[in-house]
């Protein structure tokens, strides 16, 4: 469904991937990993297409189309969705309305109709109970005031919403506390499908202990330099990633 | 692809959608500004002599002036004498105007802005004052206005049927003496609307006067006079739009708005003069004096504006709070992009006890538009437990355009209450690629911000004129969309 070939990337002239492979089956989750600055959100980044990461070489296909030529809007149309690490606000943007112009724009891209906001509003309370979000938020501007919890649990609810085939989630873990981090999983583990594959890109071997991956990498220097089970996981957790930086060097 | 200086050019650079030139015979008399010229037209509008003394005092006032230069604004100077100070489409035919005997061209251009004046056609709930260069062309629904005691038609009309209303309150609130624009237009001035709600009377009907400037190098000079007597209710707005071309034009108008006991009185300005080319030639200068006057107690009057258009604008629709527990309301969009100037803002005056002001005032600069908030809130000695609160917000998108501050703060009065909040954002790179990464457009990203940004306002205007208002935002910033 995705096969990364040999990608690189460069921010500002510096190159920071280095000839990525990576393959994703339909339905597989995968967890990438590595220390910090080794490339991960460069990676969930230039995927997304955002602008100044420069693709210097490689390719990525995705259902067969060569995703790099497609601009950011044209991905999330085919079903590209990235969580990000840190949410931005957009201030006087009602969140409930915001959900459904992303929602609408999609569907058009698609040739589907548009959901009526009676339809719409049925589905964004059931998704929004998926991550135990206050409806409060919903009438809030988008990510205007929320913690960092509430954030997050935001971007999921959008992914729930918007049923992406590819879902990139970027440190979707970072600064939450156990209790969020179960209700984030939960959320996660509910979406899990035969027809949807994820990327986890975390810091830590402790989101895996809720979301169970098929597949563990871990990045180092803007390359995978290995690829295994859970076990790997619980690996580094123990030994930490300078052996692994070592084997790299 | 992404939000640099040349893209987000891009995004704002949209085609202006009222440019078109409408050929019809005109009566345009020569350029050149004298006493001449003023009685001349006194003369074409067959004016009482008081009304021709009154004109020459305020011109002769004006010679003694100087322009001002305060403003946060840049132009060449303005030759006074290069203008044409009326020009009116030729009728066919005199007696009295009645939909039938307008200019079937002139409809057509009105219909053309979406404006049309064929009652069976016309908006629900809105009569129109349509002003063509000098002159008003038609007036909608007056009977059914009538038939309520509101007397709404055109200036020089009311100058010569209800000379007693107009002497009366012509003036009363922004003399001839009080700025150099004010005092041209006191000269000069040759249609506008008068509106009159007597006692107890509510509006029953939005009212409206739509402005167009159609002539080459003629300037506009109108003056609105709304009188609210006690107790009476009533909403008006204005709309304005004028042809692309390559030289400024002047466009000085007075509006007063007097409102007495209980009165009410909303006043909306969707003002989309042509705002000049992308190299800042040409477009409308847009400088004009709007003050209202709470005549009597717990009278209420609110300003509402969304200035897209015009090269450079100059207004601060004002309050005098005059009454005890009078209210004043000031809620304005302003847009500057390409090459344009706003320095707008209000004046707050509170004379009267328990009087209460708000100010919103959202400002947002694209390309290199220069965008100035000014604004006084004055508490005058006896303003007892009078309160203010403003809000001025400034958003910018790109990096070569400005934004700028000047709130004046005046307290004579140890219980008034006067608070000011002010904040600038930026649409950043983060925010357009968290919407596209959601599925949205560029455009559709910038539109929701900016729309979100400006809700609070939108919300003020009549709701027609609230879509319109949006709709109009989103034509200018968003490109060539729509």
């Amino acid at each position: 469904m995705l096969s990364i070939k040999n990608l690189q990337v460069a921010i500002e002239g510096k190159d920071i991937l280095r000839g990525l492979n990576l393959d994703i089956g339909a339905g597989e989750v995968h967890a990438i990993m590595g220390p910090n600055g080794s490339g991960k959100s460069t990676l969930s980044h230039a995927l997304a297409g955002r602008d100044g990461y420069q693709v210097t070489g490689g390719e990525v296909l995705f259902d067969g189309r060569d995703l790099l030529a497609l601009e950011p809007e044209q991905r999330a149309h085919l079903g590209v969705f990235l969580g990000m690490q840190y949410p931005v606000e957009l201030p006087g943007v009602n969140n409930m309305m915001f959900m459904r112009e992303s929602l609408n724009a999609i569907r058009r891209a698609r040739g589907e109709e548009e959901l009526d906001a009676v339809a719409f509003m049925t589905r964004v309370r059931d998704k929004a109970r998926l991550v135990d979000l206050d409806e409060k938020l919903l009438k809030r501007n988008v990510n205007a005031g929320f913690s960092g919890g509430e954030k997050k649990r935001n971007e999921i609810l959008q992914m729930a919403m918007l049923e992406p085939k590819l879902a990139i989630l970027d440190e979707t873990d970072s600064g939450l506390d156990i209790d969020a981090l179960r209700v984030i999983a939960g959320g996660v583990n509910a979406l899990r499908s035969p027809e949807r594959s994820i990327i986890l890109i975390t810091h830590y071997q402790r989101l895996l202990d809720y979301i169970e991956p098929d597949f563990v990498h871990v990045m180092v220097g803007g390359r995978i330099v290995r690829s295994g089970d859970k076990s790997l996981a619980l690996e580094l957790e123990e030994k930490g990633y300078g052996w692994i930086e070592e084997e790299a060097a | 692809m992404s939000p640099t200086p040349d893209t987000v050019d891009e995004l704002i650079r949209s085609g202006y959608q009222h440019g078109f030139v409408t050929e019809i015979e005109s009566d345009t008399v020569p350029a050149g500004l004298s006493e001449d010229t003023i009685r001349m037209i006194s003369l074409k509008k067959q004016e009482p002599d008081w009304m021709l003394e009154w004109r020459l005092k305020a011109y002769r006032h004006w010679l003694t002036l100087e322009e001002p230069e305060w403003a946060h604004v840049q132009h060449p100077p303005i030759d006074f004498q290069a203008i044409s100070y009326y020009s009116a489409p030729k009728k066919k035919g005199d007696g009295p105007k009645s939909l039938d005997e307008v200019d079937p061209q002139l409809l057509d251009a009105y219909n053309k802005l979406g404006i049309p004046l064929d009652e069976q056609k016309a908006l629900a709930g809105v009569a129109v004052d349509a002003v063509f260069d000098s002159v008003s062309v038609a007036t909608t629904f007056r009977k059914n206005l009538a038939e309520a005691g509101v007397i709404f038609c055109a200036m020089s009309e009311a100058v010569r049927e209800h000379p007693e209303l107009v002497q009366k309150y012509l003036g009363s609130v922004v003399p001839h003496t009080d700025n150099y624009f004010a005092c041209l237009n006191s000269a000069v001035f040759t249609d506008g609307t008068f509106v009159f709600i007597p006692r107890g009377v509510r509006c029953p009907m939005e009212l409206s006067t739509y402005f167009r400037i159609n002539e080459a190098k003629t300037g506009q000079f109108e003056r609105t006079l709304i009188v609210a007597e006690e107790g009476s209710h009533v909403s008006y707005l204005e709309g304005c739009t004028a042809p692309m071309r390559d030289e400024n034009q002047l466009h000085a108008a007075v509006v007063e708005l007097i409102a007495l006991e209980d009165a009410r009185i909303k006043y909306s300005t969707v003002q989309n003069w042509y705002p000049g080319d992308e190299q800042g030639r040409g477009g409308i200068y847009n400088f004009v004096t709007k003050r209202g006057d709470c005549r009597g107690d717990r009278s209420h009057i609110s300003w509402t504006q969304v200035e897209t258009g015009s090269a450079i604008t100059w207004k601060y629709p004002s309050c005098i709070l005059r009454g005890n527990d009078s209210v004043g309301e000031f809620y304005s969009v302003a847009v500057t992009r390409g090459m344009q100037q706003a320095d707008t803002g209000t004046k707050m005056i509170h004379l009267g006890r328990n009087t209460r002001s708000t100010i919103v005032s959202k400002g947002i600069s694209a390309g290199q538009g220069q965008n100035t908030y000014r604004g006084l809130v004055r508490m005058a000695q006896r303003a007892e437990n009078a309160r203010n609160h403003s809000q001025c917000d400034s958003l910018l998108i790109g990096d070569r355009c400005g934004a700028h501050t000047f709130p004046y703060i005046e307290v004579r009065n140890p219980t008034a209450k006067v608070e000011h909040e002010a904040t600038t954002s930026k649409i950043s790179e983060d925010q357009l690629f968290y919407c596209r990464q959601r599925g949205l457009s560029e455009e559709n990203a910038v539109s929701m911000i900016v729309n979100g940004f400006c809700k609070e306002v939108f919300n003020e205007l009549p709701m027609e004129f609230a879509v319109e208002a949006q709709k109009l935002l989103n034509i200018t910033l968003e490109g060539a969309v729509g």
